[in-house]
C-alpha cells in the first residue's frame, strides 16, 4: 500500500501562485500574438478572367494580365496559338516575362526559362507554370484555372 | 596679495577671464551631478579605461565608426519620418515629394541611403577584423555573439528598409527575400505570411517592414549594442595572440588630463607598445575617424545622390538586371548557381539551408576555433575565413559584372 501523499499548504500556494503568473502572460501574450498575424483577407476566388481582347495580341508577343490577386500571362505564340501560365515564378514567386527573340518565358530575377508550354528549361525553378486553360469567346479571351 | 605687500599681478586679459569663468561653472554643474548621483565609478571607468597599442590597433576604430554611422541613421532616419507615408499608394510619392520639394529632401535621403551602405561596409570590416584577429577568445564569446547578432541585425535593418521606398527595384527584391523566408523548413510558410501581412507583397508587407524598421529593429539595437558595448566595457579591449610577445609597457596613469601622461599629446605616437589611455587619447582619434566618415558620407550624396526608380507595378514583369542591395548580392549569385534539384531537394532549399548553416557557423566561431581557446591560432581556421570572405567577394564581383554587362 503506497502511503498517502500529503500536499502542504506551502507547495499548494506555491502551485497556485507559478500557475497564476503563467496564466497571467499566457493571458497577456496570446492576445498580442494574435494581433500580430495578419487578418484574414478577402481571398481572391477568381476562376475565369477576360485576360484581353481577341486580336490585341500580336503573333510572337505576351501580355501580362490579373488574375485575381496574381499576375497570369498570356501567349501568343509563333505558330498561333493562345496560351496562358500562372506568371509567377516556380523558384522564388518573381514575375516571369515572354523573350520573344528567344520564344522562351522568362524570369530576370534568377535567369530560369521555361519552354511555351511552361515546362523548364534552364535555371533554378523547381516546377512548371500553372497552365490556364484559354478559350476565344467572341471578341474575348476568356482565361480559367483548371477544373 | 597686497596685504602681503606683494605688487598686485596685472588683471589676465578678457579672453582668459571668459575661459576661467567657464571652467568654474563647468566646475560646478559637475558638482551639482556629483553630490546628487554617484559618478564616481563611470568617471573612474573613463579614466583607466585604456587601449592595447600594437600594429593591428587600427582596426579597433572600426567598432566605433560602425556606431558613428548608425547613429547617422538616427538622425535622418528621423528626419524622412517627418514627410514620409508607409502606404502603397502613398510611399513612393512622398519619396518623391521629400526629393523634389523640401528643402535639402534630397541630401537627407542620400544620407541615410549612403550611410545604410557604409554601415554594413563598415561592420563587414569590424566582423572581419574582429575575426583574423581572434577576438573572441575567452572570456569574449558573448561580445562576439552580440556582435554577430547586431551584425545580422543591421542586414534586417537594409532588407526591410530597401522595400519601403515602393520602387520596382525593391518590390521584386521583397518578393524574393520573403520567399527565402518561406523556405525556411518548419516555420517557414508562418514567417512569411507574418513578413508579408498577407499571402503576397503588398500594401500590409510595407505597414509591416516599417513597423519592423522603425520600431522593432531600434529596440534589438539598443538593447543588444548596449549588451555588446557594455561587455567591451567590462571586459576590456581584446589584445591578439600576434601581439603577446611585443614588448609591453604598463598602462600609463591617465590623470584628469589624460593626455598629460604621453610625451606626444593625445594626437601623438602612443607611448611603447602597451596601451593608451581611452579618454581622451583613443577618444580623440575615434573623433577623427567619425568626422572623416561623416564628411565621407556627405560628398558621397552630393556627388552621387540616391536615385528613385520607378514606383512599383505589381502585375508588371520582374525588369531585366535587377539586383539587390550589395550585400545580399552573393547570396543572390548562390541562388542563381544551383539546379531545380540537388539529390532530390530542390535546389532553392539547399543553397538557403547552406546560407543558413554558415551564419551559424559564424554565431558559434568562438566554440568551434578550439586552438584559439587555449591561446594558439590555427591556420585552419584562418584559412576557413579567407575562403569565405573569398567566397562572398567573389560571388559578389560575378553578380556586379554580369549585372554590368547584361
Amino acid at each position: 500500500m503506497c502511503p498517502r501523499q500529503v500536499l502542504s499548504r506551502r507547495v499548494f500556494l506555491q502551485y497556485l501562485l507559478k500557475g497564476g503568473v503563467v496564466a497571467l502572460f499566457g493571458a497577456t501574450l496570446y492576445p498580442m500574438l494574435r494581433y500580430l498575424w495578419p487578418p484574414r483577407g478577402v481571398e481572391s476566388s477568381v476562376s475565369s478572367v477576360v485576360a484581353a481582347k481577341s486580336g490585341e495580341l500580336a503573333t510572337n508577343a505576351a501580355k501580362i494580365f490579373r488574375f485575381g490577386n496574381r499576375p497570369g500571362i498570356l501567349l501568343h505564340t509563333p505558330r498561333g496559338e493562345l496560351k496562358a501560365f500562372s506568371a509567377v515564378c516556380t523558384h522564388l514567386n518573381c514575375t516571369v516575362q515572354y523573350d520573344d527573340e528567344a520564344s522562351v518565358i522568362w524570369c530576370a530575377c534568377h535567369n530560369g526559362t521555361f519552354d511555351l508550354n511552361g515546362q523548364v528549361i534552364s535555371g533554378p525553378p523547381p516546377r512548371p507554370l500553372e497552365a490556364y486553360q484559354v478559350n476565344v469567346r467572341g471578341d474575348e479571351v476568356v482565361v480559367s484555372k483548371p477544373a | 596679495m597686497e596685504r602681503l605687500g606683494l605688487p598686485a599681478a596685472p588683471p589676465p586679459p578678457p579672453e582668459r577671464r571668459e575661459a576661467t569663468k567657464g571652467a568654474a561653472q563647468a566646475g560646478r554643474l559637475g558638482a551639482f551631478f556629483r553630490q546628487r548621483y554617484p559618478l564616481g565609478g563611470l568617471a573612474d571607468l573613463l579614466a583607466h579605461k585604456t587601449v592595447p597599442v600594437h600594429r593591428h590597433t587600427v582596426w579597433y576604430y572600426w567598432g566605433g565608426v560602425t556606431l558613428a554611422l548608425i547613429g547617422i541613421q538616427l538622425a535622418s532616419g528621423v528626419l524622412l519620418l517627418l514627410y514620409y507615408r508607409p502606404s502603397a499608394d502613398g510611399a513612393f510619392e512622398s519619396i518623391r515629394f521629400i526629393m523634389t520639394r523640401v528643402e535639402f529632401g534630397w541630401l537627407v535621403r542620400s544620407v541615410h541611403a549612403w550611410a545604410a551602405n557604409l554601415v554594413i561596409l563598415s561592420a563587414m570590416i569590424h566582423l572581419a577584423s574582429t575575426f583574423f584577429l581572434k577576438a573572441y577568445r575567452p572570456p569574449r564569446e558573448l561580445t562576439w555573439v552580440s556582435g554577430v547578432l547586431l551584425f545580422f541585425l543591421l542586414m534586417g535593418f537594409g532588407f526591410t528598409g530597401y522595400l519601403l521606398p515602393w520602387n520596382t527595384l525593391a518590390f521584386f527584391a521583397t518578393k524574393v527575400g520573403t520567399e527565402i523566408a518561406g523556405t525556411v523548413p518548419g516555420i517557414g510558410p508562418i514567417l512569411r505570411t507574418f513578413l508579408c501581412g498577407g499571402s503576397d507583397v503588398g500594401d500590409a508587407t510595407l505597414s509591416r517592414f516599417f513597423w519592423l524598421h522603425i520600431a522593432v529593429l531600434p529596440a534589438g539595437l539598443l538593447v543588444l549594442a548596449g549588451l555588446h558595448v557594455l561587455m567591451i566595457q567590462l571586459q576590456g579591449m581584446s589584445r591578439p595572440l600576434s601581439s603577446m610577445g611585443e614588448r609591453s609597457t604598463p598602462p600609463p596613469a591617465a590623470s584628469a588630463g589624460g593626455g598629460s601622461a604621453h610625451s606626444a599629446g593625445p594626437f601623438g605616437p602612443a607611448a611603447g607598445g602597451g596601451a593608451m589611455p581611452f579618454f581622451p587619447n583613443f577618444f580623440l582619434r575615434d573623433l577623427l575617424a567619425w568626422s572623416l566618415m561623416l564628411g565621407l558620407v556627405l560628398c558621397l550624396s552630393v556627388y552621387w545622390p540616391a536615385t528613385l526608380g520607378e514606383k512599383a507595378d505589381p502585375f508588371a514583369p520582374t525588369p531585366a538586371g535587377i539586383q539587390p542591395e550589395w550585400y545580399f548580392l552573393w547570396m543572390f549569385q548562390t541562388l542563381k548557381l544551383f539546379p531545380g534539384h540537388v539529390l532530390g531537394i530542390e535546389g532553392e532549399l539547399v543553397a538557403i539551408g547552406l546560407t543558413g548553416l554558415a551564419g551559424v557557423v559564424l554565431l558559434v566561431v568562438p566554440w568551434l576555433d578550439r586552438p584559439a581557446r587555449h591561446g594558439r591560432s590555427s591556420w585552419l581556421v584562418r584559412l576557413l575565413g579567407i575562403a569565405g570572405l573569398a567566397y562572398v567577394a567573389g560571388m559578389t564581383g560575378v553578380a556586379l559584372w554580369l549585372g554590368a554587362h547584361h
